[in-house]
């Protein structure tokens, strides 16, 4: 019996779906438009893409969503969740309150309950003062029926997660378990603002997550597609329906990680520059090991400072639909405005009115399609001046992103990458794999499995190089039992917090492991 | 005497970062403070150094401890607080102002919090000009300004005074009262009257803090280069233009060591300029000339940005401006350049002035 997978990416413009088989060849590719309802374009992609595949419902297997649903609710403060927010830390942490520097409108829809408690650890581990329980109670009476999800941070919880759990159980005890508790120790790490802001995020979103996941789950079985579902997370691997639900803000930056994937997958360059070029922007990330090489600064979501680990993107206002104005004098201006996914009727190769990006390519002979003859009117010399400049903005962009000066392949993915030529400056090659259009759905359909551990371990015993690899042998284990491939694991992510107050040189050290779905039918026929 | 408020405070963190010259830490945690504090607690009198009374107690306050830790559990605001009243019982006299004892990240925000939580003025002044990695590297040393009475005070409202015999012994005691305390503390140090620091302190610095930030902030909205405004108010030259091509780090005795590479861009195309920090950036050299050196000031500004960048944050291409400011005259003196020259940091070579070095460069 054949053995499929469904891969869906929801952009900002598009929504891409493809069919894989076990091999992971292409089958079947849809992109259609992003709707307002997010879920629709879903839907309709996800009808379109097996209608094209002839593949029966019952033969797919697995079905990967990667989405911007919670990325959508945070940028556009829409059906957030009414949170508290519990920080434990008091005496400490409070010349600078929760969501200090988190821009007014957001702050005023999930700043209704805010709440400092006297608790909280050192950072070697000794409390600062003991956990002041019985004002937990007081606040969880407070939000009973007021607030429907909890986001609790504590200083220090990297190192001891004990006032985050024991705040955890006594909300429980009051609030029933029904009502989601976000643990800022499962979201982030030490920099209490940013994981705080995490957490928070995290607490605003678990609605969102829970409708979409909710809402696929019954598309799929109203297609009599009865396949495991994930999503797509941050790092390139795949959560569970129960764990997205639970860590919704692992999800925001799905979008750019499924397409470097992708790309990876489809170039077959596990170390690579990926330029994924879209309708509006064109976003440059870093392959290494096939994975995104993650940012190490302060990352922003929807104007929040976080210290999440995102994959490290530079992204210019230069896209396929980018408007190019040309002025009397001579000189001209591209972007960032953009006609988006209108540029089949707006183009002027298309037989619109509006200069765009993808006009200018056409016009210097680089990209073919649309109508030629219709940029006759336009001076070509000044064209020429303008590709020039778009082609300067995109090396400029790629000569940023790289870590040393050598030369390294670059993979041009996406629906705008048309407008680039064969050779770019800085790239040791081109690459413009097949079915690059839909590189996204892809790197979502081909996404790993992952496993973690997190465990204090005496580095003193083993010393530090073999408890390292004991805690990678342990996440390794976690991925298989999660279904992944044991031959294929990768580590994808390892922390490590010494623990000082702790004697044997504790360290508590974080580990994830990452490898392809084991096909059971495959294996066992079950 | 004027008020100064949340606008004034974000500028006065961007021109500090500047003269932080690259070190000094990440000010935002010490913004977000001051614009708290401002919020509960109304405007800051910000007091020229004129307008200090002679025999009027002044008391700078810096952070000690790891930044690491600061960033984790933040301060409540009243550790401070504490530490002054511990001082002014022990020395029997009331505080006056305080003000920052350096240029640049944290350290120039607290006194501002402080001030406003206090209700005292803060004078527009500092013993650096800029930023330096140890305690005695201010121009109050200079002028024999011991920096006892110490006072610690740390949020669980716990405070030490520290009067020891040298600062040698201050610096020993705190470190490890620092540790037991929770890793991140709030100090008062250098005690003073007003007429030492009209005497020994470096005037307005606040105030070029502001100007300098007013200026890339404008420049950064209007999208326009603020290199030309910066060099007008700090008397600075451009070094060199170009892009950072790789960056050697290393942590030694607890500082940030390292040395940064730029490519030369436009008319410094085919040259390179390398940048040798320690904490702060120390040392600018051009094709191998000595171009500025500390106590002069090393700044980067970010040309997509218009915003210095502070040695962490310095990364492989990014587009960059290096300029030179001369120090504060106080540095330049013999006791001074023993204190924060060259030799001082291991360098084998003596200081020569940035003016003077520009001028041979020419020739």
């Amino acid at each position: 019996m054949n053995s499929y997978r469904l891969g869906i990416d929801v952009g900002g413009t598009h929504t891409d779906a493809v069919i894989l088989d076990n091999a992971y060849q292409v089958i079947a590719e849809v992109k259609t438009t992003t709707t307002t309802d997010v879920s629709e374009g879903i839907y309709k992609a996800m009808k379109e893409v097996v209608a094209a595949s002839g593949v029966l419902a019952s033969e797919i297997d697995f079905a990967m969503l990667g989405t911007t649903h919670c990325t959508n609710a945070i940028v556009e403060r829409r059906r957030l969740n009414k949170i508290a927010i519990i920080r434990i830390g008091a005496p400490a942490t409070l010349a600078i309150k929760p969501l200090t520097g988190v821009p007014d409108d957001l702050k005023n829809i999930i700043g209704k309950h805010i709440h400092i408690v006297r608790g909280g650890h050192e950072f070697d581990g000794r409390e600062i003062v003991p956990l002041d329980e019985s004002h937990i109670y007081e606040i969880a009476k407070e939000i009973k029926g007021q607030a429907d999800s909890v986001a609790v941070t504590s200083v220090f919880s990297p190192v001891s997660t004990a006032h985050e759990i024991r705040t955890a159980e006594i909300l429980e005890e009051v609030l029933g378990t029904e009502i989601p508790i976000s643990l800022s120790h499962e979201i982030g790490s030490v920099g209490l603002l940013e994981r705080e802001n995490a957490t928070i995020l995290n607490a605003s979103i678990v609605e969102v997550a829970r409708s979409t996941a909710d809402g696929f789950v019954k598309a799929l079985k109203k297609e009599g597609i009865h396949a495991k579902v994930f999503f797509g997370q941050n790092d390139g691997t795949l959560m569970s329906v129960e764990y997205t639900v639970k860590y919704p803000i692992l999800t925001i930056a799905c979008g750019p990680t499924n397409s470097l994937r992708g790309a990876a997958y489809l170039s077959d360059y596990p170390d690579a520059l990926v330029v994924d070029v879209g309708g509006t922007t064109t976003d440059v990330g870093v392959l290494i090991d096939s994975f995104p090489r993650q940012s190490s600064l302060a990352v922003e979501i929807g104007g929040v400072r976080t210290n999440f680990r995102m994959p490290d993107i530079a992204s210019i206002g230069l896209g396929g639909g980018t408007i190019v104005e040309l002025h009397e004098d001579g000189s001209f201006s591209i972007g960032p405005e953009s006609v988006g996914y209108l540029l089949s009727e707006k183009g002027i190769v298309f037989g619109g009115n509006t200069l765009t990006t993808t006009d200018v390519a056409v016009a210097v002979g680089v990209a073919n399609i649309g109508n030629r003859e219709l940029l006759a009117h336009l001076d070509l010399s000044v064209l020429k001046k303008v590709y020039a400049r778009m082609i300067e903005m995109a090396e400029a962009t790629i000569d940023k992103m790289k870590t040393s000066a050598d030369p390294v392949p670059v993979i041009l993915v996406g629906g705008g990458s048309i407008l680039f030529p064969a050779q770019l400056q800085g790239a040791s090659e081109v690459i413009k794999p097949k079915n690059s259009g839909v590189a996204n759905a892809i790197g979502s359909a081909i996404s790993q499995v992952s496993g973690q551990i997190e465990k204090i371990f005496k580095t003193d015993e083993l010393g530090r190089e073999q408890t390292v690899a004991l805690a990678k042998e342990l996440a390794c284990q976690e991925a298989v039992d999660a279904g992944a491939d044991p031959g294929k694991l990768v580590i994808v992510d390892i922390d490590e917090v010494p623990l000082s107050y702790l004697p044997g040189n504790a360290t508590k050290i974080r580990v994830k492991a990452a490898g392809e779905l084991l096909d059971n039918k495959l294996v066992s026929n079950s | 005497m004027r008020l100064i408020g949340k606008e004034e405070i974000e500028n006065i963190a961007i021109g500090a970062a500047l003269l932080g010259t690259g070190g000094g830490g990440d000010p935002y945690i010490g913004k977000l403070m001051a614009l708290q504090a401002v919020e509960e607690y109304g405007p800051i009198q910000l007091l020229n150094v004129d307008e200090v009374p002679d025999d009027a107690l002044i008391v700078p306050t810096a952070m000690m401890g790891a930044p690491t830790v600061m960033v984790e559990k933040i301060p409540n605001g009243e550790e401070t607080v504490q530490a002054f009243e511990a001082l002014e019982s022990y020395v029997g006299k009331k505080i006056f102002a305080t003000m920052p004892i350096e240029a640049g990240g944290v350290n120039s925000m607290i006194p501002l919090a402080l001030a406003a939580r206090l209700g005292i003025p803060v004078v527009d002044v500092d013993g650096m000009g800029r930023a330096f990695p140890e305690l005695q590297m201010v121009t109050f040393h200079l002028d024999g300004v011991t920096a006892t009475p110490i006072v610690l005070g740390d949020e669980k409202g716990n405070s030490i005074v520290l009067n020891t015999v040298d600062s040698v012994w201050a610096e020993r005691i705190a470190r490890s009262a620092t540790m037991e305390m929770g890793g991140s503390l709030m100090m008062a140090i250098y005690p003073m009257d007003g007429r030492t620091l009209k005497q020994s302190g470096i005037p307005n610095t606040l105030t070029l803090e502001e100007k300098i930030g007013e200026k890339v902030s404008q420049a950064v909205k209007n999208n326009e280069d603020p290199v030309q405004e910066i060099l007008e108010l700090t008397s600075g030259h451009i070094l060199f233009k170009g892009k950072v091509a790789d960056i050697d780090r290393k942590t030694e005795g607890g500082f940030a060591k390292g040395t940064a590479s730029i490519q030369g861009l436009s008319e410094y195309q085919d040259q390179e300029c390398k940048l040798h920090f320690q904490n702060e950036h120390l040392l600018a050299e051009v094709n191998e000339k000595t171009v500025c050196v500390t106590p002069d000031l090393i700044a980067v500004i970010d040309s997509d940005t218009g915003i210095p960048i502070t040695t962490e944050g310095l990364r492989y291409g990014a587009r960059c401006t290096v300029i030179g400011m001369p120090c504060d005259p106080k540095w330049r003196t013999e006791k001074g350049i023993e204190v924060t020259g060259p030799r001082y940091f291991g360098y084998d070579f003596d200081y020569c002035p940035l003016d003077e070095l520009l001028a041979k460069g020419e020739n």
